[in-house]
């Protein structure tokens, strides 16, 4: 198990390595010269040869890249113009708010999306399955920007349930309580979707497996029905469903940008849709690598769970 | 087995379990259509409609709420009409959308024929950059290209057509690679065709199909996160009216004036779901595979329906399994499949009964269906009794059945690889099996089990029970198998081709230990085969089963050796004989047939060389020619010296 986890640890590290060449590619093949975006139309041209020089912007691309990936081993991802302040201590900052969200969110979505999955098949065809399969085609067509505003209007201006927007309370606040309190409508909102793509792919899942050998073989030792289902069939459904959730993460930290924007949540999609708002390239930079890193990261914890329920994929 | 797995499967070709179901499908798909093509014509007729100016600002008329004068769905804060603006801007989503979904489709396609055409290192360096993609967070890579270019809808469009494109890349390399292996595309290389013209004129017309699917399933959510750009102000730039932009501005007045966000919203999902549904309809039309209902749950027991007033021949005293009149059949749509119609069935104690016959004789249907086994849809139990030691099984309550299965009747199954949960240890399955019907701790059933596998000769049981099936070679795995089905000290042992899938060597050793065990534990067996050389091996008695009927049953000497019926005759014949090499081995002419379209008289009729006009007629008895032996023939071999010309 441990040789297994190393051995996809060593193979995540290339495809590290091909996230940093490729968000360094995109924002070096950014048209126009950086420094006149930095420096605006009006600056003079030796202004920009030296801020270009500054900036490391005349060397050749490789040398760029690998001065950048030293860089960036170094905990250096730059310095925000705009915010004035260390890249990677906004990043990291900014990421904790988006890890909280979208952890919450993934939680919610594989928690909702396996039961209504489940249910949805050992009731095929019945009320609930009709119902959850209604849902999931309501949930998959809904922009989540859109559920964001619908939820507020509702929970938050109507019902006055729920705070419309931010992590905490501006006064007072602070404690888990009120990050809970904060935390359950863009939580909600988020998980919306991913709940709804799992839920369909659990349901397809199971009526697969419900119909293999191994499950006669079960129901012919005479176990009870629950049993069948929920250790046999169950266990055989996560295995296929797990990688399906590993690919939701990507969605669900993707889909924080919108969130993050509807709920003012002080997260990094938020502050990306600023910084291109701004211009601030390097801080894209840097809020692109984390979260895709971390995406990657989430995949790995996908592929040990998987692993860990299914011994053929030890080797 | 093999004749539900054959049923199953075509049950999955025609694709229709479940009428209701699928015309509800097309209904839904056609309610997208219709709500589409509406949507889609106010689209192209906008400019023709009688609307106001989308842009023109009218700052004393802001914020109207709908159903106001000259104003359907109401104004936005700059006093704009909401119905005008929804209706340009579904033009722009729907063109957004579509295109971004051709550019995506042309170059992950090309990417997609290219990597799968060419294989190899082309193929490996195209799928890596691809894989690179997708490790992405899909929308934050489109971000990343925005904020590249800038904020705009052209910018935009590119954004998500270019991160659609890995999705399209993977789907259509996975068909063309298994096309580019197939052999009208060698035949196409050997007459000298160009790679060009076999990828335009060989590959691509069957790769369209899947091409059409994924742009199905993706347009809805490329206008999604088009809109969802312009929603965060880094699509479609004002003044353009844009439903994703018209909900960001209606965000800035969302408690005083909902209506604003409220209706490009209902807008959006309404394009998107009817989208969605059509696409939906498009994928089941296209790839039946993966038709929403075209799997169906089996459920835990075979589904009976027995006929009002059927009444069946007392149980035989001493009988420890009795079937009378057992007929089962398959759903299958409109068509009712008879895979048993009508079969006799008695078992003595400790005796061993061979059923015998070939695939789609409904030999396997007939040993599932008496513990209920048989998968429900699409099968039903549609008449006769199946009594175990006097007990009718068919009106024994579910909570008896599942007391029954395991413990007094165990099975054993053809191929020990797919029977056996993967998942779990075969420890683990074994102290389950045990412990569903012994009153065991965990320690104890484990070691019961150890000594299980002691008794079907495992070495090493100790070490055994923590090995997965997949460690196990396929006699093992097999050993495994008859272990857990001795676990109770089962009366009625059904084994369904337990040696099917083996090899010869490791055949003959399960053999001689069912053989061994079966004296050992005092248990009967009802062993399904279409092999003559293990019913020698093991049998007393054996029964031929054709087309869901007994054709002939006796004792397995007298039947090996003088058959009575031509289909035993031929079946016998097609067993090669060792250090018989002269013996001509006989396939029997024709096929089986189907059993939905049963012909009158004998079943074996059309296939059969001593055929006369009168088997053609009637319905045919299961005679007995004494010595407790029975055929189904009017013109049985038995005592008839005369060999039919053909044989000779």
């Amino acid at each position: 198990m441990i040789a297994y986890i190393a051995k996809r640890l060593l193979a995540a590290i290339p495809v590290l390595f091909g996230l940093t060449l490729i968000v360094f590619l995109i924002m070096a093949l950014i048209p126009g010269d950086p420094a006149t975006a930095i420096l605006g139309n009006f600056a003079t041209p030796e202004n920009v040869a030296r801020l270009n020089a500054q900036l490391g912007l005349d060397k050749p691309l490789p040398q760029r890249y690998l001065i950048w990936l030293g860089n960036l081993f170094q905990g250096d991802l730059g310095r925000s113009f705009a915010l004035n302040r260390p890249v990677l201590d906004e990043v990291l900052e900014r990421f904790q708010a988006t890890l909280i969200l979208a952890g919450a969110a993934l939680l919610l979505c594989s928690i909702f999306g396996l039961l209504a999955g489940i249910v949805s098949a050992v009731r095929q065809f019945g009320w609930a399955d009709r119902i959850v399969t209604l849902l999931v085609l309501i949930g998959i067509s809904t922009p989540s920007f859109f559920l964001g505003l619908l939820l507020i209007l509702f929970f938050a201006v109507d019902l006055r349930w729920f705070p419309a927007s931010g992590m905490y309370a501006i006064y007072g606040g602070g404690d888990l309580p009120d990050l809970l309190y904060h935390l359950v409508m863009p939580a909600v909102t988020l998980a919306a979707v991913a709940t709804g793509v799992i839920a369909r792919l659990t349901r397809t899942a199971m009526l697969e497996v419900l119909r293999q050998d191994y499950i006669r073989t079960a129901r012919a030792k005479g176990l009870s029905e629950r049993r069948v289902i929920y250790r046999h069939a169950f266990k055989a459904a996560l295995v296929s469903v797990i990688p399906v959730i590993g690919i939701q993460a990507g969605f669900v930290l993707g889909g924080a940008v919108y969130i993050e924007t509807v709920f003012q949540w002080p997260g990094i999609g938020a502050m990306l849709v600023n910084a291109i708002s701004t211009r601030d390239i390097l801080l894209v930079q840097g809020g692109v690598l984390v979260v895709a890193a971390s995406y990657v990261l989430f995949n790995l914890a996908a592929d040990v769970i998987q692993s860990t329920l299914d011994p053929r994929l030890r080797r | 087995m093999s004749a539900t797995i054959e049923t199953a499967k075509s049950a999955r070709r025609s694709g229709r379990p479940d009428a209701i179901r699928l015309m509800l499908n097309n209904r839904l798909a056609t309610a997208g259509l219709v709500i589409l093509a509406f949507m889609a014509a106010l689209a192209l007729l906008a400019p023709l409609l009688p609307l106001a100016d989308p842009d023109a600002t009218a700052p004393a008329q802001r914020l109207l709420r709908p159903f106001a004068e000259g104003h359907l769905l109401g104004t936005d804060a700059l006093g704009r009409d909401i119905l005008s603006r929804i209706v340009w801007g579904l033009r722009v989503s729907l063109a957004v959308g579509i295109s971004a979904t051709l550019i995506a489709a042309f170059f992950g396609s090309l990417i997609g024929l290219v990597a799968g055409y060419t294989g190899g290192r082309t193929d490996t360096l195209l799928m890596r950059g691809i894989d690179m993609l997708m490790a992405f967070p899909y929308i934050l890579l489109a971000l990343a290209i925005v904020a590249v270019l800038g904020p705009g809808l052209i910018n935009a469009l590119y954004a998500i057509a270019a991160v659609n494109i890995p999705f399209f890349a993977r789907n259509i390399r996975g068909v063309t690679l298994g096309l580019a292996r197939r052999e009208f595309v060698d035949a196409a290389r050997l007459s000298g065709k160009s790679h060009t013209r076999i990828l335009t004129s060989e590959i691509l017309p069957n790769v369209m199909p899947v091409i059409v699917v994924t742009m199905s399933t993706t347009v809805g959510w490329m206008i999604l996160e088009t809109a969802g750009l312009s929603f965060l102000g880094l699509g479609a730039q004002p003044p353009q009216a844009d439903l994703g932009s018209m909900l960001g501005d209606g965000r800035r007045v969302l408690f005083n004036a909902p209506h604003v966000a409220l209706m490009p919203g209902i807008a959006i999902f309404l394009l998107v779901m009817s989208i969605n549904l059509l696409g939906d309809g498009i994928r089941d039309v296209l790839d039946p595979r993966l038709k929403s209902g075209a799997l169906t749950r089996p459920v835990a027991r075979t589904a009976i329906e027995l006929p009002a007033g059927e009444t069946h021949a007392d149980a035989v005293p001493g009988a420890v399994l009795d079937v009378a009149g057992l007929k089962t059949q398959f759903q299958i749509g409109s068509k009712t499949l008879h895979a048993v119609g009508g079969v006799d069935l008695m078992l003595g104690e400790t005796e061993c009964l061979g059923l015998v016959g070939e695939s789609g004789s409904g030999k396997s249907v007939t040993a599932m269906s008496i513990m209920g086994l048989v998968p429900t849809p699409p099968g039903r139990i549609a008449g006769g009794a199946i009594r175990l030691k006097g007990e009718d099984l068919l009106a024994a309550s579910d909570a008896r059945i599942r007391q029954l299965r395991g413990g007094a009747v165990s099975h054993v199954f053809q191929d020990p690889l797919s029977t056996l949960h993967p998942l779990f240890t075969v420890g683990d399955q074994i102290i389950e099996a045990i412990r569903a019907h012994q009153p065991l701790g965990h320690a104890q059933a484990r070691q019961r089990a150890k000594e299980l596998l002691a008794l079907v000769r495992i070495p090493n049981p100790e070490q055994r029970l923590d090995a997965w099936p997949h460690e196990l070679s396929g006699g093992m795995r097999q050993r495994v198998c008859i272990a857990m089905a001795l676990a109770n000290d089962a009366e009625l042992l059904i084994a369904d081709e337990p040696t099917t899938a083996l090899d010869v060597t490791v055949q003959a050793q399960i053999l001689a230990l069912m053989n061994k065990l079966r004296h050992e534990k005092q248990a009967s067996i009802l062993f399904i085969t279409h092999d003559f050389g293990v019913v020698s091996a093991l049998c007393d008695r054996v029964a031929v089963m054709y087309a869901g009927r007994i054709v002939e049953t006796g004792g397995t000497e007298q039947v090996l050796e003088s058959p009575a019926h031509p289909y035993t005759r031929k079946l016998i014949d097609c067993v090669p004989v060792l250090g018989a090499p002269e013996r001509r081995l006989d396939a029997i002419e024709g096929l089986p047939p189907s059993v939905d379209d049963l012909p009158e008289g004998c079943a074996f009729a059309p296939r059969c060389p001593r055929v006369q006009p009168e088997c053609r007629r009637g319905e045919i008895a299961l005679d007995p020619l004494g010595d407790g032996r029975a055929a189904r023939c009017l013109f049985p071999l038995v005592n008839d010296d005369e060999r039919p010309a053909t044989d000779a």
